[in-house]
């Protein structure tokens, strides 16, 4: 395999794993808020904020990992993505550094007031979205460049029904894979009230997801016919991922091991993510920039490898303590411990 | 014109990031080591008032390091943003280091999750301190990768360039460059001075308002005896710098110490103002110290600002800068000499109101000393970002946008910054020592 590939692969992974813990979270923020709202509060609270206060931080780092990473294999990601992502950029760090630092401060400070929970729970959403914005840049068109400078076109952005349709699917997928999984934890917890409430949550936002995937293919044709005979090519992936969707709904109905419902749902994000990335090769950004072109030099690329492999094998381990104190302990699950 | 906007409002954004962003990176990469210490006491002593330090400090250091957290993943966004052009040449040569940082940081969050929702899981107290050295480890670590980029643009190395392209890249030469000891060791040693005198400042100042409890005298004691450790070790490692930069950057060792001509048994020059025609005004000059710093060697010749092109030489403000940076560090040192001192002597004088009121001054000076600090390694640059290779001017975006982002990040820090402040201080009056001793007791 050569070095981009690998290169590409472990920053896609990255990305992945992101998108799934991120969902999590900001689904998380935006059920507990929305049960405020609504006066369920004392039904799901208690699981979400269980959930939700050791892993925090580790969320943020997955995001940094992938663009710090990026602009490692790929430095000329850094010129293009820079200078064209300023404003949904700036505006996505501005809403996660509220987010961040309200769940500190209402968590261990004592700002405890239902407007930070709304402001949290909410900008929850806007976060995917303004993030999402990236993913329809990278398909080109979006990007004037002039004989100095490149530019983002703002207003045919804003008006492409590209655009809107890859928002709406971060906004869905993002409420659909948190319901699941918080109906996994509730339900290990032991809270069938919960547990019943995020099950009806996961199916819910089960149809509107779909939808919009299966929609922004039809979207992608009119916009980039190129991507998108790519992404008929790979066709039997996308048929997997649809049927594990199908298997996940079914678990849920059948109110059957939630465990592997969450588990099938990774996997079906996972191969509709890759596919959707093996049908982006090889371009970082239509049409200008490839991941050959892009790519670092051999001795660049090979010394990340190993600091990748070396702080990998450190990590996994702490990982795996993280999740067995917390996510897979009987006692702190069920609020034994505190 | 409108390219030279851009520029300005950048480098403005990236100064008021990295201005605000400093100050909880310090306090995070410090307090880990300073909590480290007080629960290992607390343990060995078998007291409690240690582990309650632990404790209560662990608390307010979350709340710094969510700001930490955010300002930082700001800062690191903000870096392509900003400086594409720029990112784009160092992300060939100097990514390594930003990426272990990544790690370093996943380390630290992971295991600082796991510490603070574990006080009361281990049966053995021990386990749980133990959890404490992944997190000063990753926090200290980070600080060491995130210095040797920031060293990397001041002695760039590891490449070569040939007709614009990059060449020979060799990532652990650009890692391991001459401006990375001295710097990595001064960034650190200050981070631990400032965690602990700024820890010592809460102490005194409970003291000053007059509670006499036990608790807050070893909280001082610990701390002060930490801070001057880190104190002297930075003063020490200061002079070395001066090494370093007469041997690599004369013109930023120069325009610190407004030394203009090259000469043989420089003066050092303390203080001062410099009038119009460039001539100093009300200064100190000490003779023959500027060599010594320099070379070792009072006679030794040092390069002054005759030897180049005007367009090369930084601000000539940075003087201020760095003198502010001095005075604070010895000044500091002082104070927490005369406390060790006395105390070991039993003098009563130090906790007398006067000399409180300096302890409580020693956390916040500490603070201007470190923005004082970057503000002079980072103008001190200048007019380069990659010294030598690429100026400032050059490496900026094209974007006409960075105005309006820096007055919403403006808006951002100033929510934070009040909102930390609020959050930490109604954490600790709701809930004071005395009472918390209290219920420590009264619970058994």
């Amino acid at each position: 395999m050569s070095h981009e590939l690998i290169g590409i692969s472990v920053l896609w992974c990255f990305l992945f794993g992101y998108i799934i813990v991120a969902s999590i979270d900001f689904g998380a923020g935006f059920f507990q808020a929305y049960s405020v709202l609504v006066k369920k509060e004392h039904i799901i609270s208690n699981i979400i904020k269980r959930y939700l206060s050791p892993v925090w931080e580790v969320t943020n780092v997955f995001l940094v990992f992938f663009f710090v990473g990026i602009v490692g294999f790929f430095p000329s990601t850094a010129y293009y993505y820079g200078t064209i992502l300023l404003v949904p950029a700036s505006i996505a760090i501005i809403l996660l550094a509220i987010r961040g630092s309200y769940y500190a401060f209402t968590t261990y400070g004592s700002l405890k007031s239902n407007m930070w929970t709304y402001l949290y729970g909410f900008s929850g959403l806007f976060i995917p979205a303004s993030l999402s914005i990236v993913l329809t840049i990278s398909e080109g068109g979006f990007v004037l460049q002039t004989n100095s400078s490149i530019e983002l076109d703002y207003l045919n952005l804003f008006l492409s029904p590209l655009t809107w349709s890859i928002v709406i699917l971060s906004l869905t997928s993002v409420l659909y894979i948190s319901a699941v999984f918080l109906t996994w934890y509730a339900s290990k917890a032991k809270d069938e009230e919960a547990t019943e409430l995020m099950r009806k949550y996961a199916l819910i936002w089960a149809i509107p997801a779909i939808l919009t995937a299966a929609g922004i293919i039809v979207e992608l044709r009119l916009h980039n016919i190129h991507h998108y005979e790519r992404m008929i090519d790979l066709w039997w992936m996308f048929a997997i991922s649809f049927l594990l969707f199908l298997l996940t709904i079914r678990l849920l109905w059948l109110r059957r091991s939630y465990g592997l419902a969450f588990i099938v749902l990774t996997l079906q994000f996972f191969i509709a993510f890759f596919a959707y990335g093996v049908s982006h090769y090889p371009y970082l950004l239509y049409p200008y920039l490839t991941i050959t072109e892009g790519f670092t030099s051999d001795a660049m690329a090979t010394a990340l490898i190993i600091a990748f492999i070396a702080g990998f094998c450190l990590l996994i381990p702490s990982l795996f303590l993280l999740f067995k104190l917390f996510l897979f302990n009987k006692a702190y699950l069920e609020g034994k411990t505190k | 014109m409108e390219h030279y906007d851009s520029v300005l409002f950048s480098r403005m954004l990236t100064e008021l990031t990295l201005t605000f962003h400093i100050i909880y990176a310090t306090i995070g990469v410090g307090v880990p080591l300073l909590i480290f210490m007080a629960q290992w006491l607390g343990i060995k002593k078998q007291d409690e008032h240690y582990i309650l330090l632990a404790r209560r400090w662990t608390r307010g250091f979350i709340i710094t390091v969510a700001v930490g957290v955010v300002t930082g993943t700001a800062i690191g966004l903000q870096l392509n943003l900003l400086w594409p052009t720029f990112m784009e040449l160092a992300g060939n040569v100097i990514a390594l280091p930003l990426f272990m940082e990544t790690f370093a940081f996943f380390f630290e969050a992971i295991f600082l999750g796991i510490y603070l929702y574990t006080w009361d899981r281990f049966e053995n107290q021990r386990k749980h301190m133990l959890l404490l050295i992944p997190v000063a480890i990753g926090a200290s670590f980070s600080a060491v990768f995130i210095t040797m980029v920031n060293a990397f643009m001041n002695t760039p190395q590891g490449f070569e360039l040939e007709n614009g392209n990059l060449i020979n890249v060799e990532p652990l030469i650009a890692m391991f460059n001459p401006a990375m000891p001295t710097k990595v060791a001064h960034v650190l040693a200050t981070a631990y001075m400032t965690s602990a005198f700024i820890l010592a400042s809460i102490a005194a100042f409970r003291m000053m308002k007059g509670s006499n409890h036990i608790y807050h005298k070893k909280a001082l004691l610990l701390t002060v005896k930490i801070g001057l450790v880190f104190s002297i070790a930075a003063a020490i490692i200061g002079d070395f710098s001066g090494k370093f930069l007469a041997a690599y950057q004369p013109e930023k060792l120069a325009a610190m110490e407004w030394h203009f001509h090259t000469e043989e048994g420089a003066p050092l020059v303390l203080f001062g103002i410099l009038d119009e025609e460039n001539d100093i005004q009300y200064s100190i000059k000490l003779p023959y110290a500027l060599s010594i710093l320099a070379h070792g060697n009072p006679n030794a010749e040092v390069i002054g600002l005759d030897q180049y092109n005007e367009e090369d030489i930084p601000p000539l403000y940075i003087h201020y800068l760095f003198n502010i940076m001095v005075i604070i560090g010895m000044g500091v040192t002082f104070i927490g000499l005369i406390y060790v001192v006395a105390n070991f002597l039993r003098r009563t004088f130090i906790h007398n109101k006067w000399f409180l009121t300096l302890l409580v001054l020693t956390g916040p000076l500490c603070i201007i000393a470190i923005e004082a600090g970057w503000w002079l390694a980072e103008v001190g640059r200048q007019p380069w970002i990659l010294r030598g290779i690429l100026r400032t001017k050059d490496a900026a975006t094209t974007s006409n946008h960075v105005d309006v982002m820096l007055y919403l990040f403006i808006a951002l820090y100033i929510v934070l910054g009040i909102a930390s402040m609020i959050v930490l201080i109604r954490m600790f009056k709701r809930n004071p020592v005395e009472k918390e001793l209290q219920d420590v007791k009264g619970g058994g």
